[in-house]
């Protein structure tokens, strides 16, 4: 077993060895300009682009028409958002969100808001669950586009997505989804589930940085988009700019891969996440599951450990890279927006730690990793006035704390 | 973010790490911080009165790894000295012994914060 143990996989994945082989030739060999139309080294790769395309798409249940490559997920939900709005302005200015959607849907609606639109952001209930019927409630005459994720990138609860769909194709509203932690772990399929624009970036399944797309919807209903990069007028106008051929060979490769192994390794990484849950269940008592039960991504445990601040777990767990919640993580010193949004507690929002689980992970990992993580919750909490506090009988909340 | 090898080396190996006896009328007890602010700290010392020194400290904190180390440290620092010579202990001391970046000043002001409130609790106490 090799350490550190990467243990963030809703961060990034690293590229499939098999991937990284098929992108090789597009970097020297076949180089040439997809959108060059008078010669060879353009024909050549505008037919390995177009190939790629149909997979994608019908890996997904669409046509590779309705395929626009963009640079990552970021990228696709703001074009997305801010091309829906400009192009339907005229029929609306209300859009339909939640409040733990990621930031790349977040800040564009909060742009739009600035401009004169209105944004609804649902509630969400203390799993991350949003209430179909308050959705339904909320669409009105001038609703342009429903914004609601498949997978949540934090605490990994599943948006019921083809209830969603259902809702919005009988109000005649788009609905886009921020699919970037749902592509390859679950299944999707834009047309059964009613989806009209899709956001998805590679480096979530084991493909390269910097290439992604969106799914763009062509009839029943045709959806428009004003771009929002203007140069070339590559993508149908839709997103300018040379296309990332190796990007998109690897895109490509790394999702028919993915979904190919997806049941199996949707079976397996469950287990994996019951196995480490179970393990750090029978050893520690105040552990709490941020997101639903199970109704979440197969690949994410999201937990609280009480009265242990999630920045001084993770240096006492070093050789296990993995993510908190804990405002002293982050650049702004504000602890997890998502799970203040599920009415999580700061001090608990502060005791989080994610751990996402891969392609790669095995089982003597995650054991190793169990160990670990119980013998630093212990460590820290003999150290810490609080556990000390609760085991004294002490109710923190009647406690009269200092602020600073 | 990096820590620096004073702050690894506190986590690793914190000093004094303990509870006092509270109802020891020679102690003094400090409690700062906010659980929902990420970070509190419980400073104890215990006062020979008869000479007004410090003669043991202990410490248990709820926070990063930074102000673990700042309590760890304060903890060395107290003891052995008068009390008024405690009270002078500044935060920026703290940071300069641990190389603290800017995001973790607060950890020290914490720290300095805790020594005085447990010097404050123990005034109060032996003179009630």
């Amino acid at each position: 077993m090799k350490l550190p143990i990467y243990l963030d996989y809703n961060a990034t994945t690293p590229v499939d060895p098999k991937v990284v082989e098929a992108m090789m030739p597009y970097f020297t060999e076949s180089f040439g300009n997809a959108a060059s139309r008078n010669h060879s080294f353009g024909w050549e790769v505008e037919k390995v682009v177009d190939d790629a395309r149909e997979l994608i798409g019908n890996l997904i249940g669409a046509g590779g028409k309705e395929i626009v490559f963009t640079s990552g997920a970021t990228e696709s939900d703001n074009l997305a958002i801010l091309g829906v709005a400009e192009f339907y302005k005229k029929k609306g200015t209300h859009i339909i969100s939640s409040p733990i959607e990621h930031k790349a849907v977040i800040d564009p609606c909060n742009a739009l808001e600035q401009k004169g639109y209105e944004i609804t952001f649902l509630d969400v209930d203390k799993h991350g669950c949003i209430d179909l019927k308050q959705l339904e409630d909320s669409i009105r005459e001038d609703t342009i586009l429903v914004s609601l994720m498949a997978g949540n990138n934090e605490i990994g609860t599943l948006n019921p997505i083809r209830e969603i769909g259902q809702i919005t194709r009988n109000k005649g509203v788009l609905f886009h989804t921020d699919a970037t932690q749902g592509v390859g772990k679950i299944p999707i399929d834009v047309e059964e589930m009613n989806i009209d624009l899709l956001s998805m970036t590679a480096h979530k399944f084991y493909g390269p940085k910097g290439i992604g797309a969106l799914y763009v919807r062509r009839k029943k209903p045709r959806v428009r988009l004003s771009p929002i990069m203007f140069g070339g007028g590559h993508e149908r106008g839709m997103r300018s700019g040379t296309l990332n051929v190796p990007g998109i060979v690897g895109f490509a490769k790394a999702l028919e891969l993915s979904v190919e192994e997806m049941a199996s390794e949707a079976e397996r990484l469950t287990g994996l996440r019951q196995r480490l849950s179970d393990r750090l269940n029978s050893e520690l008592d105040y552990i709490f599951l941020n997101g639903h039960p199970t109704d979440r991504l197969p690949n994410n445990l999201n937990l609280s450990f009480g009265y242990v601040e999630g920045e001084s777990l993770m240096m006492g767990v070093n050789e296990l890279a993995v993510s908190s919640g804990s405002a002293c993580t982050s650049a702004s010193l504000e602890p997890s927006y998502v799970l203040r949004a599920l009415g999580v507690g700061d001090d608990l929002a502060h005791s989080s730690i994610r751990v996402g689980m891969g392609r790669f992970t095995t089982v003597e990992e995650i054991d190793y990793a169990a160990e670990k993580m119980i013998a630093a919750v212990k460590r820290l909490r003999e150290m810490s006035p609080l556990y000390e506090m609760v085991k004294d009988g002490v109710d923190l909340s009647t406690v009269q704390w200092t602020s600073h | 973010m990096a820590y620096s090898e004073k702050v690894i080396d506190h986590y690793n190996d914190p000093r004094n790490v303990g509870s006092l006896d509270k109802k020891d009328e020679n102690t003094g007890t400090g409690l700062v911080g906010a659980p929902e602010c990420g970070d509190v700290m419980k400073l104890q010392i215990q006062v020979n009165p008869d000479t007004n020194e410090i003669v043991d400290a202990k410490f248990k904190t709820f926070g990063c790894g930074s102000a673990i180390a700042s309590s760890s440290l304060a903890t060395e620092w107290v003891k052995g000295k008068s009390i008024d010579e405690a009270m002078s202990i500044k935060n920026t001391e703290i940071v300069e012994e641990l190389s603290l970046p800017p995001v973790k000043i607060h950890c020290s002001v914490l720290a300095e914060d805790a020594i005085k409130a447990a010097i404050s609790d123990y005034r109060k106490r032996s003179e009630g």
